[in-house]
């Protein structure tokens, strides 16, 4: 078998969107300016809102609590910065959704001391303490999901995590928060995976880094710590590598089974920008307060990668860096999957790892939709080996069913590198969101109305 | 500044920027050596054929969109290719009157019908070839010598017949190399064939410059390679397999990959992005079913040359090709199926 077992260590198919990292790749983390009033939405990871347990008027402190989780699929909210909570209101979000929020006033002339809790001791916690300070910290994925971590973390009975895979693979264009966290916070990785470790009771960690940031992979293989069950993997450029399930493949060649999680084959994946706070805030109890944005595209003035907190709104952070004059569409994330804002009143949340400015000129949107050639662009560039094109069809004929079926609908984890290559322009992979929805929908109802039997 | 709309829309706010207009316009920068060697070998007769066979077909779309209240399509460029690859296929000496109701079937018939680009059952070329097959069997295989002296001065005498008149025999033909070795069992050399050095339809005589176009047209990812590889390595394996047993009976492999319409038929007909199948392994499926027809028809069947009735024999299969063969989804076991 020996001979015949090279690997290359990529997943199937995928896409090369042009990458526009060397814009920002080399500009060191710096601290940005506090906004004099921010907005701070319950609602900015996947579960249960925070729930608030501060009033209107009440001074409060960096670090503070300011809401507490609102159940085992939530996580708390700490004060960003210290100042007074001038209001306890409705705040938009970026769904265009609102959510229950606080508007907190700067002190102006604080200190902007943390405050600091509990702190949890690696070398004594257990397991479950280690998935506690996380909660507590209000740790949620900060590669752009925001699915709150400790529950992530959790193997579930009978299961066994053989492998810890931290996500540095940022394959995102434009978008270099990882790469940043990676050359400057290597301790605190390093810290953050002796946590995750041990609260996973994996034997050993794979930090997964696309072969774009060499000096980053160079320069943690250099700092891992003598002994530590550590390794560090380069995997060549590839669009949507960073996607949990790409990832596993290309590292290890395992295949997450269809409607599974990655612990189906041994292995937890945390973001790597995730792992460097639980490393930093878990020593000190600390809770999150503020994450490194990418604030780039062709449409920024200033830009760069800087340490942001939580909560700073949207419409602050552009006149800080300034933007071009014909702005014409801001992402928040990148512009392969990153959503579209049609609000700057909105903030900054936990889940921001970047903003990309496009300037008019800059947005190149086809304005023609063609009839589907079957030129079989989308079917060579899919990760998951669906046929994009056959679904696209279906869609047109809301035969949903026979896309879920048939097609394997919802293995689509809606990367876009379909739309991304279609040369008629379909709005592939939102149909497919929207045929998601609605075969979602029409399964809960169905199982409703089998509970009502 | 910032009080500016924003445009919002979904996710990948990014494309790849390649439009089906531009990979329909490089097929048509791809055949443009293989027309312009084929006027240079036939003279004025190919171009009057090439002309109004595109011609055809670019009024025909248009004014069938604008009969139908539709807005034109000629300027994806897909009816371009449709009547290039029409008259390429056509005699030289070919009647322009039937060239240019062969484009008005092959849009019509082939590709309007079906409702358009895109959802077009049959290569619409093809379609326009098979029926002017069917309805001038004599003038279709009635061939035209390539290199004559006046060529650029004079066209054939069939050339301008009045429509809807046959043509008259003219004195000057020629035999295509596959007639020529199915009657008269002569094999041309390949290296005639593959410099155009013969007589043949008006674009299917120069292979280099077909196999030119195509290589140009797989390095800008715009054509699917599996498709003429699967094609011409079943032709070459299966005639070289008969050669072996009878090399009297049986032209050698490269006759059968040089000549008639094989090389532009594989690399610019069974291509017909629409009219194959998609998936890598139902490409090659195809491929050899059109490699298999050939052969097939080559060398038992009554005709000369099978090209044409091959790739649309497949056109034909493919969707049920598509319905068998779908791509194993990540995280499953086996293949779908469709339904």
């Amino acid at each position: 078998m020996g001979l015949f077992n090279i690997r290359k260590s990529t997943f199937k198919h995928g896409v090369h969107p042009p990458e526009h990292k060397e814009e920002t790749n080399g500009l060191p983390i710096r601290q940005f300016s506090f906004a004099p009033l921010i907005i701070l939405p319950m609602a900015q990871h996947i579960g249960a809102p925070s729930q608030i347990v501060v009033r209107e008027g009440q001074e409060v402190t960096r670090g503070q609590l300011l809401a507490k989780a609102g159940g085992y699929v939530s996580v708390p909210l700490h004060a960003p910065i210290s100042g007074t909570i001038r209001k306890i209101a409705n705040v938009p979000t970026i769904s265009g959704k609102m959510s229950m929020g606080i508007y907190l006033e700067a002190f102006p002339a604080s200190s902007q001391e943390v405050l600091e809790g509990t702190p949890v001791d690696v070398e004594t916690a257990t397991a479950e303490e280690i998935l506690k300070g996380i909660q507590d910290a209000g740790i949620v994925g900060l590669g752009g999901a925001a699915f709150p971590t400790h529950v992530k973390l959790k193997v579930p009975e009978g299961k066994h995590c053989e492998i810890l895979m931290i996500n540095g693979i940022e394959c995102e264009p434009y978008l270099t928060t990882d790469h940043r966290v990676m050359l400057e916070q290597a301790e605190d990785i390093f810290t953050g995976i002796e946590y995750l470790l041990k609260a996973t009771g994996a034997e050993r960690a794979i930090i997964g880094i696309e072969a774009n940031k060499q000096d980053a992979a160079d320069h943690l293989e250099k700092m891992i710590p003598e002994g530590a069950p550590v390794s560090v993997k380069v995997v060549p450029v590839k669009y949507p590598q960073g996607s949990e399930k790409m990832l596993i493949t290309s590292v290890l060649g395992r295949e997450v089974p269809s409607g599974g999680l990655p612990i189906e084959v041994g292995v937890v994946v945390v973001n790597v920008a995730t792992t460097a706070e639980i490393g930093r805030l878990l020593p000190h109890g600390r809770g999150i307060q503020e994450r490194v944005v990418t604030i780039t595209g062709p449409g920024v003035k200033k830009k760069g990668n800087y340490l942001i907190p939580i909560g700073t709104p949207l419409r602050y952070v552009l006149d800080q860096v300034g933007v071009d004059e014909h702005v014409s569409e801001v992402y928040m994330g990148g512009p392969m999957m990153g959503v579209a804002v049609s609000n700057l009143d909105i903030s900054i949340v936990k889940g921001t790892s970047g903003i990309v400015v496009f300037a008019e000129k800059d947005v190149k949107r086809p304005d023609k939709v063609y009839p589907c050639i079957k030129c079989g662009a989308c079917v060579d560039a899919c990760p998951i080996s669906l046929n994009p094109s056959k679904l696209g069809i279906l869609a047109k004929f809301e035969a949903y069913d026979q896309m879920a079926e048939a097609y394997h609908l919802m293995d689509c984890f809606e990367c876009g590198s379909c739309s991304y290559v279609c040369p008629s322009h379909i709005p592939l992979v939102q149909y497919f969101r929207l045929s998601k929805s609605i075969v979602r929908k029409r399964n809960t109802a169905k199982q409703t109305a089998e509970h009502a039997k | 500044m910032l009080n500016r709309t924003l445009n919002i829309s979904t996710s990948p706010h990014i494309t790849k920027g390649i439009g089906t207009d531009d990979i329909m316009q490089n097929v048509v920068w791809a055949l443009l050596p293989v027309a312009i060697f084929a006027v240079y070998s036939f003279g004025m007769s190919a171009l009057m054929v090439l002309l109004a066979s595109v011609a055809a077909c670019v009024l025909t779309e248009h004014f069938l969109c604008k009969f139908s209240k539709k807005e034109s399509t000629i300027s994806d460029w897909s009816a371009v290719i449709t009547g290039l690859l029409l008259g390429l296929t056509l005699p030289p000496n070919f009647p322009v009157w039937m060239a240019f109701v062969g484009g008005v079937i092959a849009i019509a018939l082939g590709k309007f019908i079906f409702g358009g680009l895109g959802y077009n059952v049959f290569n619409p070329a093809l379609v326009g070839r098979a029926v002017l097959q069917a309805a001038f069997p004599v003038a279709i295989t009635t061939w035209y010598p390539a290199f004559l002296e006046n060529r650029f001065s004079t066209v054939s005498s069939s050339t301008f017949t009045m429509p809807f008149m046959e043509p008259t025999v003219d004195a000057i033909t020629g035999a295509t190399p596959l007639s020529a070795f199915k009657f008269d069992h002569v094999i041309t050399p390949a290296s005639d064939l593959a410099l155009g050095l013969i007589t043949g339809s008006t674009g299917e005589t120069c292979a280099l410059l077909i196999l030119l176009g195509g290589i140009y047209l797989i390095a800008r990812n715009m054509m699917n390679w599996r498709i003429p590889v699967s094609i011409l390595a079943t032709v070459y394996v299966l005639s070289g397999i008969l050669h072996l047993i009878d090399s009297q009976a049986y032209p050698p492999p490269l006759f059968m990959l040089f000549s008639g319409g094989l090389m532009l038929g594989a690399v610019y007909m069974a291509t017909d992005m629409v009219a194959s199948p998609i998936t890598p392994l139902g490409v090659v499926i195809y491929g050899f079913i059109i490699g298999l027809l050939v052969v097939v028809i080559r060398i038992w069947g009554g005709l000369p040359e099978g090209v044409m009735y091959a790739i649309l024999l497949a056109n034909a299969i493919s969707p049920h090709i598509d319905n068998l063969i779908q791509p194993r989804v990540y995280g499953t076991a086996k293949s779908v199926k469709g339904s």
